[in-house]
């Protein structure tokens, strides 16, 4: 996550920066490598908002039954593949 | 026998004596994140295969820099109280904890606040 935030800030002052500086970045994140490091960093930003969302259930006291808790596990882990696999698809379809 | 006093029952503060405010606004950074993030994504696809010009354009639009200041905000401050618990639980060695906690809140403070004037800038078009 700390990494990921690294290349949000590298990308906005970039984009401050000017032309050149802006078509660096722009050249890394469209590289295989590039385009790598962003699918992880998306599929482990949806996983952390998917297990975040169930640790905000449970600071509110709901859902510490067995069960709930193990369906809740594998829903945070198929929903963060299915968002990743969403969001890549539309950035494609974008033309990307 | 409870050892302690009345005054400090009520005060909840505890040893570190910050009570639950770091648990607290941990979960408050968290729960603003999540709209947040999902505005900030759908500005980065909309912006897929766009050129230089329609990215600055983008990034001068007041909502734009509205949205970015408070996630860039919110993002560093849950960060920066993330890596903090990580650090607490897997160092145990006094020195290198206390070196890591202190790089911990200059990297957050610094990498969050060059994001953010980076952000002025496009706005303002320095």
């Amino acid at each position: 996550m700390a990494g990921g935030t690294l290349l949000l800030a590298w990308w906005l002052i970039a984009a401050a920066s000017g032309p050149d500086a802006y078509e660096t970045v722009n050249a890394f994140l469209s590289s295989w490598f590039g385009r790598l490091v962003l699918f992880g960093f998306t599929w482990s930003l949806f996983y952390h908002l998917c297990n975040g969302i169930r640790h905000l259930f449970w600071d509110a006291g709901r859902g510490f039954e067995l069960p709930t808790m193990r369906m809740s596990g594998m829903l945070a882990i198929v929903m963060s593949v299915v968002l990743t696999l969403l969001t890549w698809a539309i950035a494609y379809g974008m033309g990307g | 026998m409870s050892m302690r006093t009345p005054l400090k029952n009520v005060r909840g503060l505890g040893s570190a004596k910050e009570g639950t405010s770091h648990w607290w606004y941990q979960r408050v950074t968290a729960l603003a994140l999540i709209p947040l993030f999902i505005i900030a994504l759908a500005y980065v696809i909309s912006l897929v295969g766009a050129d230089y010009a329609q990215v600055r354009y983008v990034l001068s639009l007041p909502f734009t820099s509205l949205i970015l200041l408070l996630l860039i905000g919110a993002t560093f401050y849950h960060l920066r109280l993330g890596l903090q618990v990580v650090i607490e639980d897997y160092f145990h060695t006094e020195g290198v904890k206390m070196g890591l906690q202190l790089f911990n809140t200059f990297f957050c403070t610094i990498v969050g606040l060059a994001s953010a004037l980076a952000v002025l800038k496009l706005a303002f078009g320095g």
